[in-house]
């Protein structure tokens, strides 16, 4: 006896179902894969030996050098504030409070070459702060601060946005639990609040830290191009190839390719070897 | 050392939630505070914890000015109604946590905190499972890991916020006979919040009814039962237990 067969009912036709595979597949392919797959192809167009020359050149290399400097600044720095400004927005009623999430948003919505201008605005020559600053010999724009500065406003949002929902989700019970059993402030805070979030905070900050090296916009605009000085690397990417130095842009767009994925790897391997610690705290 | 509690005010915006509440509590005593959602009960609670602060009125206990002293040095043991486990710990850490907060000098050394926390354990009956996360633990173990740790701070008095509320019939009638004879047994005085009168009488010394921020009659559970003293008392008893305002 043959039993009937019935379709699954939360199952979509196979022809649905492989159509949208294929339409899923074809566009990852197009627009995510092969543009990675023709940087580096074509920084090693002309070999190994010459892409390695192209970044071992002086002027990459400062470019290499000014773009951890300023991560290295912009990040920490930008960790401390978003931490800050997601602990008091989501763990406490105040008035301003939603003058603040939107202040949060900002330099996602703004363009980051506005940006980039508000600062030439304020510390530039022409600028507000400008004749006080060049009385006192500090430079800011056309240097290291301003870029620094520019780095700040356009990835400030990702820890803060990573935060938020998470820290608004877990609620203030736990705090309170916290002061009722005897800790203070600052015990609460980092025995309690911070590492119930620390898995969100980390992926804050591979992705503030990817932005804040790849960050184009902001930056050509305060840096003033000083090759080998104020170039960082997605500026000398473009110097190159505006140059026609089109295996020497593609090894440094390699590069900076390079630092994306390593992050990418790096979240997912975390993710994987702490899965059941990070199940734990998301679970009620 | 009894709970005076006088004339306690407190609003929410304009909403009253508090409209002068007093009562005594015997030093040692079990309290109830019984009544339905809105009732105040819940903020009531967290006033004598310290979460929450009064907006005039006075509470003394233990010869103090009890709302003067500030939350985290007033050793209330205060069991919440989904527990608050801090889920990064595990159940031994949890538990440890009350005497590992403590300024240096009143710290206990490690190895008292661990023998502590095994007592503990002992005490709330799960033994073995210091090792646990909350996540993984049933919703009657919880709330002994809740209670284990307000005890674990040496509390003066326990404040238990819908004790039993998260838990199935069964598992909430054993756990309230449990928890009456380990509260005559260390005799800390206990106020506890429920919205069930079935539980409040089966284990309570003394029981406030409220309603509406207000007192509406205190007393044993057999003068309350026998005698209620305003319509609404008589109303909520008659209308049972089963009611679905929870």
């Amino acid at each position: 006896m043959t039993r009937p067969r019935f379709d699954n009912p939360t199952e979509d036709p196979v022809a649905a179902r492989i159509a949208l595979t294929l339409i899923a597949v074809l566009f990852i392919g197009l627009f995510l894969l092969l543009p990675l797959v023709v940087v580096f192809s074509q920084a090693l167009s002309t070999g190994f030996a010459a892409a390695r020359a192209a970044i071992l050149e002086p002027d990459a290399l400062s470019a290499v050098r000014l773009t951890l400097i300023t991560a290295a600044i912009a990040v920490p720095l930008n960790m401390v504030f978003g931490v800050s400004a997601a602990w008091a927005v989501a763990k406490f009623d105040f008035r301003g409070k939603s003058v603040l999430t939107t202040l949060i948003d900002l330099p996602f919505s703004v363009s980051p070459v506005v940006a980039g201008l508000i600062y030439v605005l304020v510390f530039g020559l022409q600028g507000w702060l400008g004749p006080w600053l060049r009385a006192h010999d500090i430079k800011i724009i056309f240097a290291l601060p301003g870029i620094v500065l520019a780095t700040i406003f356009v990835t400030f949002p990702f820890v803060a946005r990573e935060l938020i929902p998470l820290m608004t989700d877990q609620g203030r019970d736990e705090e309170e639990a916290a002061v009722s059993l005897g800790a203070t402030g600052l015990q609460t805070f980092f025995r309690v609040t911070l590492p119930n979030v620390k898995w969100g905070l980390l992926y804050g900050v591979l992705l503030c830290n990817a932005r804040a090296m790849g960050e184009f916009g902001a930056v050509s605009v305060v840096s003033g191009h000083i090759r080998g000085l104020t170039d960082t690397m997605p500026l000398h990417v473009e110097v190159l190839y505006n140059d026609y130095q089109y295996v020497g842009a593609f090894a440094v767009a390699s590069l900076l390719a390079l630092l994306a994925l390593v992050t990418l790897a790096l979240k997912s391997l975390l993710e994987w070897r702490y899965a059941d610690e990070i199940a734990a705290v998301h679970r009620h | 050392m009894s709970l005076v509690i006088d004339s306690i005010v407190k609003s929410f915006g304009r909403f009253p939630a508090l409209k002068g509440v007093s009562f005594t509590v015997p030093q040692g005593a079990l309290v109830a505070l019984l009544g339905p959602s809105g009732s105040g009960k819940t903020t009531l609670l967290r006033i004598l914890g310290g979460l929450e602060a009064p907006d005039s009125g006075d509470v003394r206990f233990a010869d103090l000015n009890w709302l003067s002293v500030p939350a985290r040095e007033r050793r209330a043991g205060f069991v919440f109604q989904h527990y608050a486990l801090f889920r990064h710990m595990t159940v031994a850490q949890n538990i440890a946590f009350g005497p590992s907060v403590r300024p240096r000098r009143e710290r206990p050394s490690r190895a008292d905190i661990a023998r502590r926390v095994e007592e503990l354990l002992d005490l709330v009956q799960l033994p073995g499972l210091g090792g646990r996360y909350p996540s993984q633990l049933s919703g009657g173990q919880r709330q002994r890991v809740a209670l284990a740790r307000a005890l674990a701070i040496e509390p003066r008095m326990l404040l238990l916020d819908e004790p039993f509320g998260a838990l199935d019939a069964k598992v909430r009638k054993d756990l309230r006979g449990w928890l009456r004879s380990l509260q005559e047994r260390l005799g800390i005085t206990t106020v506890f919040v429920t919205h069930d009168q079935d539980e409040a009488f089966a284990i309570a010394d003394l029981v406030a009814v409220m309603n509406a921020g207000a007192i509406e009659q205190y007393g044993t559970p057999q003068d309350v039962m026998r005698a209620p003293r305003t319509p609404f008392v008589a109303d909520f008893l008659e209308s049972g237990s089963n009611r679905l305002d929870a």
